[in-house]
């Protein structure tokens, strides 16, 4: 028999269908989900209304992460500070009583470990290739890094994998995203992944899983891998994939939860038994060169709307689409900004280094090694850096960063969401404009009236010390 | 759930594009644990607008809602659907959808209907004064002028809608199957077990 040759994507989708029903919906065995406070309640109830348990909770992990403030969690003697918001409190403690209660594993708010769910899964080698992972957030997408198969789903399906440990998905198309080249200098990954969805569109990816290939990621660590499939929702894609590889085994060999001896050598070989096979055919292929990819940043309120930071505002007439026109209209007006302004000129109120998408040791690196030496601008009047984890914050320190940071004046926070979707304290005031490391610029998002910048958290560390949305390879390379 | 089989009455001829769960239900109303009440927060940054159609006396209680590509873009929130189901709307008509938001949708006894643009350009232009049936049974979309539009549905979410059916005690019924295939992958993939 011969085997039609298969992506990545088909293989591993084959590998966990439970049952294939006549209509070609699937149930798929989910083999990792990962629980946070926010989409989780309803479900816990719904299972307690029905009087059904947690099939398996050794492959559930719950972290808090969406509401909890940033600032310090206990007091000097290590008593727990209380959490002012009253919803958000009883938020947090409902994960933390459902969690024990339906025998889940549980990484609280003052462990050492705690920190954003799509940072934690891949730091403690829960996250691994091959695998399903489900998550109660979009976000989920991130695990696609590791080259796991990873996707948001909602409360009702959070819900249905609680119960069976399995989903009824329809098999999604494939689309390639190949880029092949030199990535210019001052060009992150961040910048890769916003040209990306600025090329395909917000809605390009929808019924689609992404497949990134080419040289551009092969070279890229794995953290880097993180950030460009965790966007992959904002190109409309429920998931992203790279083909785990050497550099994959070697990120995630000793981690805490990562297979070890004779299983971690077995997982190794069917791991690398997945890359997509030569002549498998995907559905769509986008074809990128590295070398046109510059240091980039969004204009507007959807995160298709991108340009490279040496463009300009453009004119809403400029597209050719009348609805486009009339969003981008609509966008600027809430932006506050006026065609032909060259981005360069804009200046920025906050500063957001954080988020699932870039709150990582090498992010803080590379935004620490621009905010060395230098002081934030005075007109800033805010200037956040939210590490992903507990583990990456002390990383960081062990590095010094946290002093970089702080002597150029930007606060040090604990780790969390933070300022990406303003349900915690930290939010952008109204009217106020913010370079953001985050993922999504939509109108409110980190605050009702908040104006986002998404950009890399180099170029968030050039604007907090220019004050003004900058070029950062001005100022790469150079000492202060 | 409840089941689902005919939507009529007037429509919301919103018609943007890229509709995000931000734009649907705020962040702020996320801090709830339950599926209540969200109605209150639905499309909150849109009702600021003056003159927005949410406030029309016209489309009070509308039961349809019409728009644009990419309705439902964004975070996984089910409580968009929630908030729309809070506040009567029980059919959207549009492009297409997030795939994520239309999964929600149909959990939730809201239809997605996906409909070509210029189908749903003419339903925006009959919206603005007149009511539209979508009919789950026939699949179709249809205006008081003889406007008749067929759109396709995934069968399992079709029957799931009609039905009202509870997908976790479907699941739940084929537990032999689910254990089986555990036995099986954990043979093959012992690493798997955490």
């Amino acid at each position: 028999m011969s085997i039609k040759p298969r992506t990545l994507y088909e293989k591993i989708w084959d590998a966990h269908v439970v049952d294939r029903r006549d209509d070609g919906t699937c149930l798929i065995y989910i083999d990792r989900h990962l629980v946070h406070e926010v989409t989780s309640p309803q479900a816990f109830e719904a299972l307690r209304l029905a009087n059904r348990t947690v099939r398996r909770p050794d492959l559930t992990l719950a972290v808090p992460d969406h509401n909890l403030p940033t600032t310090p969690r206990q007091d000097a003697a290590g008593n727990r500070l209380p959490i002012e918001d009253a919803e958000s409190a009883q938020q947090l403690a409902a994960l933390e009583a459902n969690a024990p209660a339906f025998g889940i594993r549980y990484i609280g708010a003052t462990d050492a470990a705690q920190g954003i769910v799509h940072v934690v899964g891949p730091e403690q080698g829960f996250s691994l290739p091959g695998t399903t992972i489900v998550c109660g957030d979009s976000h989920t997408a991130c695990h696609g890094g590791v080259g796991a198969l990873a996707f948001g789903i909602g409360t009702s399906e959070v819900e249905h994998v609680l119960a069976t440990q399995t989903l009824l998905l329809q098999q999604s198309k494939t689309m390639e995203v190949r880029v092949e080249g030199t990535l210019g200098f001052g060009v992150s990954p961040k910048d890769v992944i916003l040209h990306v969805i600025g090329r395909i569109g917000a809605g390009g990816g929808t019924g689609y899983v992404i497949e990134y290939t080419g040289n551009v990621f092969r070279e890229m660590s794995i953290e880097g891998r993180l950030t460009v499939s965790n966007m992959s929702i904002e190109g409309g894609a429920r998931a992203g994939l790279i083909a785990a590889d050497d550099t994959t085994f070697a990120y995630l060999k000793g981690r805490p939860m990562a297979p070890t001896g004779d299983e971690w050598d077995k997982a190794v070989a069917w791991w690398r038994s997945l890359a997509t096979d030569p002549g498998a055919a995907y559905d769509k292929v986008v074809v990128i060169d590295a070398a046109d990819i510059a240091p980039s940043l969004t204009w507007g309120t959807s995160p298709e709307d991108v340009v490279p930071i040496t463009g300009a505002v453009p004119d809403p007439m400029s597209f050719a689409d009348p609805s486009k026109q009339e969003a981008a209209r609509k966008s600027l007006a809430y932006m506050g900004l006026t065609p032909g302004t060259r981005m360069q000129e804009v200046a920025v109120d906050n500063i957001f280094i954080g988020s699932c998408t870039n709150s990582r040791i090498e992010d803080l690196r590379a935004a620490a090694e621009v905010a060395r030496g230098r002081r934030v601008a005075d007109n800033v009047k805010q200037a956040l850096v939210v590490p992903g984890s507990g583990l990456v914050k002390r990383q960081a320190e062990a590095e010094g960063l946290d002093r970089v940071f702080i002597e150029a004046g930007f606060e040090w926070r604990e780790p969390g969401c933070s300022m990406c979707l303003a349900m915690n304290p930290d939010k952008v005031p109204p009217g106020q404009r913010c370079a953001s490391t985050s993922n999504r610029n939509f109108v409110g998002r980190q605050g009702p009236g908040a104006r986002t910048h998404l950009v890399s958290p180099a170029m968030a560390a050039a604007a907090a010390v220019t004050g003004r949305l900058a070029d950062v390879r001005d100022l790469m390379g150079a000492s202060a | 759930m409840t089941p689902i089989a005919k939507v009529e009455g007037r429509a919301i001829p919103l018609g943007r594009k890229n509709v995000d769960t931000d734009v649907i239900i705020p962040a702020h109303y996320l801090k709830t644990v339950t599926r209540a009440g969200l109605g209150k927060g639905a499309f909150e940054t849109i009702r600021a607008e003056p003159g927005n159609l949410f406030d029309d006396p016209q489309y009070a209680a509308a039961p349809i809602l019409i728009a644009g590509d990419n309705f439902g873009c964004g975070s996984s929130r089910e409580h968009a659907a929630w908030a729309m189901i809070d506040m009567g709307i029980t059919a959207v008509i549009a492009p297409s959808y997030s795939d994520i938001f239309s999964g929600n949708a149909v959990k939730n006894g809201i239809v997605p209907v996906v409909l070509p643009q210029d189908a749903v350009d003419r339903l925006l232009e009959v919206a603005k004064d007149h009511p539209i049936t979508v009919d789950l049974e026939t699949c179709t979309v249809t205006t008081p002028f003889q406007d008749r539009f067929e759109f396709t549905m995934d069968p399992f979410r079709r029957d799931c809608l009609l039905g009202g059916l509870d997908e976790v005690g479907l699941t739940l019924a084929m537990e032999d199957r689910i254990t089986r295939y555990e036995a099986q992958a954990g043979a093959e993939r012992p690493w798997l077990a955490a």
